[in-house]
């Protein structure tokens, strides 16, 4: 092992997670949809890496693949669909700053309390793994302990597109 | 116990709690529909992010958690096609998705 390297990962996990913060308050946060689309992609890089931490590289992938490549993908062909800018602010602006100081209020209200419940608690270790969490592992338990479910996620995804389909079809003219 | 960050299931948990609150205070704040669709995706990335901590620090048998996070992944996949097809839906109807706008009664 090369002396420091200790550091190194810590260093690597801190990047990791300032760029997973970093990426929820620019989706929440900013106006214009389209970088908020942007932070929610930024943030789904920060927590692929947080799942190679955890062990999981092969998760670590699926995020990548299906939130960044599918899903904020989709979310920007629906911004070109439509018109999703924030509207500038009509009403008055001391309601506007209640409803800011509310939502504050109760998200904060939620951070302390689950992370309060979170710290706290507690949790049990294993006495003793049953496997090792590997590829391997999940593949034979997808296709054995799990395979129902397996086919019913594919299910429920083809309704999915058929009732998007149909949805998105449904008020447009005929030619 | 390490004394690695890293391998404390605390700084997961707090780092969930943080994207779910995120997420509700976007839900709270945002006026278009799209905006609230992102923020119900760091609400489930939340979800995941618990799921994958307990199950690498607590589970029994750590393939479990993958899993239904793959499930999970799935669903949140599935959940943005059906909300982006009506959100075209309703764009095609009131030209427009600020949800202050999206209401036929008056009052």
């Amino acid at each position: 092992m090369i002396p420091g390297s200790d550091y190194l990962v810590i260093a690597i996990f801190g990047v990791i997670v300032a760029t997973t913060v970093a990426g929820a308050l620019l989706a929440v946060l900013s106006t214009r949809i389209i970088r908020s689309v942007c932070g929610l992609a930024v943030c789904c890089i920060g927590l692929a890496g947080l799942y190679y931490f955890l062990n999981s590289p092969f998760l670590a992938l699926m995020e990548i693949l299906i939130y960044v490549g599918a899903v904020c993908v989709t979310i920007v062909f629906g911004v070109m669909l439509s018109e999703p800018d924030e509207p500038s602010p009509q009403e008055k602006r001391h309601r506007e700053m209640l409803w800011g100081g509310v939502a504050l209020l109760v998200s904060a209200a939620v951070f302390w309390g689950v992370s309060r419940l979170g710290l706290r608690g507690n949790w049990p270790a294993p006495a003793v793994r049953a496997t090792d969490g590997s590829v391997q592992a999940i593949g034979t338990a997808l296709l054995t302990t799990y395979s129902l479910p397996f086919e019913l996620i594919s299910l429920v995804l083809l309704v999915a597109i058929l009732g998007a389909l149909v949805i998105a079809r449904g008020g447009r003219r005929p030619e | 116990m390490s004394l690695h960050p890293y391998d404390h299931l605390g700084v997961y948990l707090v780092l969930a709690a943080f994207l779910l609150a995120a997420g509700i205070y976007g839900l709270v704040r945002r006026r278009t529909l799209i905006g609230m669709l992102i923020s119900g995706e760091l609400i489930f990335s939340a979800a995941a992010l618990n799921f994958m901590a307990l199950n690498r620090f607590l589970a029994p048998d750590p393939a479990v958690g993958q899993i239904f996070v793959l499930f999970l992944m799935g669903l949140a996949a599935a959940e943005v096609a059906i909300a982006l097809s009506i959100i075209i839906a309703v764009y095609r109807n009131y030209s427009s998705i600020h949800s202050k706008e999206l209401s036929d009664l008056q009052g």
